[in-house]
């Protein structure tokens, strides 16, 4: 009774910091419990640096869940990220160290191929009855082959100060790659809740046959969201590879499990037509704090492995359950 | 021209068949300005087709849509949303996870450019200003999903409304709506009409067509028979002109009547069905009749343990019995040839053999014993005796002919040795020959002694295949006919099952 009075105040519905408390209750609260138990069950967790850590760890996952909480709303599935990180940090590796491009070139050609890969499997989605959780597997298996040939296999080490830097270092005391996250987060939630193509991405995913009659043109807007996945990963491809002053062939295994657990945890729905990028920022925390947290306490990685799956597990069901309540 | 301008649309000379099936000959259509016109004709008479053209779903092969007067070329819904032309359709169309607002400005989303914002605000306050207007108790920014059926119905409306219609068509808007929830949309329908605008009602159910109708244009088998102004038409000049034809008596010539009672309802109450009563004899063949949404399918589905009954009885052979799930029914002897075959009743990328011994694998599968040769025994009877057309049991379901798969679907049932059969819509779909196949067959399976329930909306096959008929008007029953006492008429079903009284 108490939070139904809560959720009704006007002190939540009138201004954008309330509507997003009241959209996103549920998950916060979840948040929030994490973060008290950390508290207390390690002296580490409560830290400047543990924290800046735990973010600047979080943003190629980050990025990749920004692709899923796109491709989801449109009620597809892209499988690719994470492997789309592997061959994004191998290409820019060789790009800076093969062929002697600056940075910046180089960031934008993998950034391109991100959206070349994008588009291939946004045609094939949107012109073939295929289902699309087939074609990403496969296009994800595609360029984790690539990767290796390319690289041979091996780590491309690349000397370069400002690919280092990117990585790195800090912009007003915050790392670079958490200024990337926070900014294409707030460019690409805006594109979703203010903008004629944000409404026609729900409405693909929501229902497909009502935007269709609504002339919308449902392939094109598919494309676009493969697109958008596609880029996303390669810039974190990017990111992970600076990270570490190499293209890592490896670099993304399984991401794209993190990627989907922290957008369903954000309130994206399995099923199309709901999600926000706000949402899937909690996601990313939670997941991200749930890491930092089994490693403070010393618990082996497999075991990440394993409570990783039931939070996926988890997040589904709370899914499921609140789609039917809703339509029931 | 002078004279066609009170028209606001004609539809002239239209054509259209697929794949060499013509669908629609000469077809006219004429529709004047603030009026609303009912467009009549039974199943497959070619209506649904004749608004997807106006639609722009489908493209004719000739003829001519005039509009105010001026010829339009329509090439799709969003063409024809431009001229004014919008469509309430049968399964409504919104996306349930967006706001009032959101769905009313879907595809005309206010903002300056493409690329720039949204303008939130005066979406909201134009669609309010709407929803006001229209006197519709709803918030613009409520979530669709959370919206009743006819508030959602309410919303199409407004859909239609904000975007300057000139004609709005209603495709069967009341299938699934409350009686009060009719009234309420037939207000709106008056204010339409204020507003000068035109509405297309498409419904079978007469009474509605008396009540708010001015004039009604009837389809039969996809040719155009006429048009007239409902003051003055009786209900049986209406149904003469949908049905024309004289009903053939070429299906059966015997009428298999039953004494000894197999089944029987007893108000029965679920979410669809409202104090349903009635017996099934065995050896007889029991129609139902009724509009889509009377309550027939409902009532197969109680029984087969798919919607179980909430109150009420059901009793098999005299005894009470408690079906919650499919399995239940088919123990006791239920079989059900559901009305999508494709969805409901088979496999279909698996074979003939495969589909027709899925109910009865315990009687050549033992352990992991399997006895292939009681196998092609059983499928080898059933495809005999139904004369199943296929190249070998091999052959996948999905490569046969709609009457062939039909008859796959029966065969299942029958290896089960059913005491009761459902049979709904069993001949949707199949060709004329074919259908006096499955007619034929359904009577030598009465004739055999099992209880047999045939659902149909073709009137016709109802009156021609029962000896008595159970009609069925929003989930109640409207009356028992039987044909000892009374002879059956395409008009007093048709009557009744308009919600008219026996």
């Amino acid at each position: 009774m108490k939070l139904n009075k809560l959720e009704d105040s006007k002190l939540l519905n009138n201004n954008p910091i309330g509507r997003y408390i009241k959209r996103n209750m549920g998950i916060l609260i979840g948040l929030a419990v994490l973060i008290i138990i950390m508290t207390f069950a390690s002296p580490y967790f409560m830290s400047t640096k543990n924290f800046s850590n735990v973010l600047r760890q979080a943003t190629s996952n980050a990025l990749l869940a920004y692709a899923l909480t796109y491709v989801l709303i449109i009620g597809n599935i892209d499988l690719t990220v994470g492997s789309m990180v592997g061959i994004g940090s191998v290409l820019v590796a060789t790009f800076i160290a093969v062929f002697g491009l600056p940075f910046f070139p180089a960031l934008l050609l993998t950034i391109f191929f991100g959206c070349v890969i994008g588009f291939i499997n946004g045609f094939i989605v949107s012109n073939t009855v295929m289902p699309p959780y087939i074609i990403t597997l496969a296009m994800q298996n595609i360029l984790r082959g690539f990767a290796y040939l390319i690289s041979g296999g091996v780590a491309i080490k690349v000397s370069n100060q400002a690919f280092y830097d990117f990585g790195n270092e800090y912009i007003l005391g915050i790392p670079i790659p958490v200024v990337v996250f926070a900014i294409i987060g707030i460019i690409l939630s805006i594109v979703l809740e203010r903008t004629v193509f944000g409404r026609h991405m729900i409405a693909v995913g929501g229902n497909i046959e009502a935007a269709r009659y609504a002339g919308i043109n449902i392939k094109k807007i598919k494309t676009i969201g493969y697109i958008i996945s596609g880029a996303l990963a390669a810039l974190a491809g990017v990111i992970v590879a600076s990270r570490v002053y190499s293209g890592q062939p490896t670099a993304g295994d399984g991401f794209e499990s993190d990627a989907i657990a922290a957008a369903v945890l954000g309130g994206t729905s399995f099923n199309g037509g709901r999600g926000s990028i706000g949402g899937t920022i909690i996601g990313i925390l939670i997941i991200a704090i749930v890491a930092n947290g089994l490693n403070l306490l010393e618990v082996p990685y497999y075991w990440q492995t394993v409570v990783k799956g039931l939070v996926i597990m988890l997040a589904v069901y709370y899914d499921t359950e609140k789609q039917r309540r809703t339509a029931g | 021209m002078q004279e066609d301008n009170k028209y606001v649309l004609e539809m002239q000379g239209i054509n259209l068949s697929f794949f060499g099936v013509q669908i629609l000959h000469d077809v006219e259509l004429k529709v004047k300005a603030g009026e609303v016109h009912a467009l009549l004709g039974e199943n497959g008479a070619g209506k649904s087709s004749l608004m997807k053209i106006l639609n722009g779903a489908y493209r004719a092969d000739s003829g001519t849509i005039i509009l105010d007067g001026k010829k339009v070329n329509i090439t799709s819904p969003k063409v024809a949303k431009r001229h004014g032309i919008n469509f309430m359709h049968q399964e409504i169309l919104v996306v349930n996870t967006m706001t009032v607002a959101e769905n009313i400005f879907l595809g005309e989303e206010v903002a300056k450019t493409k690329f720039s914002f949204l303008n939130k605000k005066q979406m909201l306050e134009k669609t309010q200003e709407l929803l006001d207007e229209l006197g519709l108790n709803l918030r613009a920014d409520q979530e669709v999903g959370g919206l009743s059926v006819a508030q959602q119905q309410m919303l199409e409306i407004a859909r239609a409304l904000a975007f300057d219609a000139k004609v709005i068509v209603m495709d069967e808007p009341t299938s699934s709506l409350t009686e009060k929830e009719v009234d309420v949309l037939f207000q709106q329908i008056l204010k339409i009409k204020e507003r000068g605008i035109t509405v297309i009602y498409i419904s079978h159910r007469l009474n509605e067509i008396m009540t708010i109708c001015d004039s009604y244009s009837v389809l039969r088998d996809g040719h155009y028979v006429g048009s007239n102004k409902v003051a003055g038409a009786t209900d049986d000049e209406i149904v003469t002109m949908m049905v024309g034809r004289q009903i053939e008596h070429m299906y059966i010539e015997d009428r298999l009547y039953g004494e000894e009672t197999v089944l029987e309802f007893r108000n029965v109450c679920n979410r669809y069905l409202h104090n349903v009563s009635f017996s099934l004899k065995k050896g007889e063949i029991l129609g139902f009749a009724g509009l889509v949404g009377a309550g027939r399918t409902e009532m197969a589905r109680a029984l087969f343990g798919i919607d179980p009954i909430e109150s009420g009885e059901i009793l098999i052979n005299g005894k009470v019995v408690n079906i919650r799930k499919p399995a239940d029914a088919i123990r006791l002897g239920v079989g059900l040839v559901p009305e999508d075959r494709k969805k409901q009743g088979l496999i279909l990328v698996h074979s003939v053999a495969y589909n027709l011994s899925l109910l009865v694998l315990n009687q050549f599968i033992k352990g992991i014993r399997v006895d292939h040769k009681k196998e092609t025994e059983i499928v080898d009877k059933y495809s005999h005796s139904l004369t199943i057309k296929m190249s070998s049991p091999a052959q996948r379901c999905v490569n046969l002919s709609g009457g062939n798969q039909q008859k796959v679907v029966i065969s299942k049932w029958l290896a089960s040795n059913p005491q009761i059969l459902i049979l709904d819509e069993p001949t949707r779909g199949i060709d004329v020959g074919t259908k006096s196949d499955i007619y034929h067959l359904i009577n030598k399976l009465a004739k055999q002694g099992i209880a047999v329930i045939v659902i149909s909306s073709e009137m016709p096959e109802i009156i021609n295949l029962s000896s008595r008929v159970v009609t069925m008007y929003e989930g109640n029953v409207t009356g028992i006919l039987d044909t000892r006492e009374e002879e059956l008429t395409q008009e007093k079903l048709m009557w009744m099952i308009s919600g008219g009284k026996q």
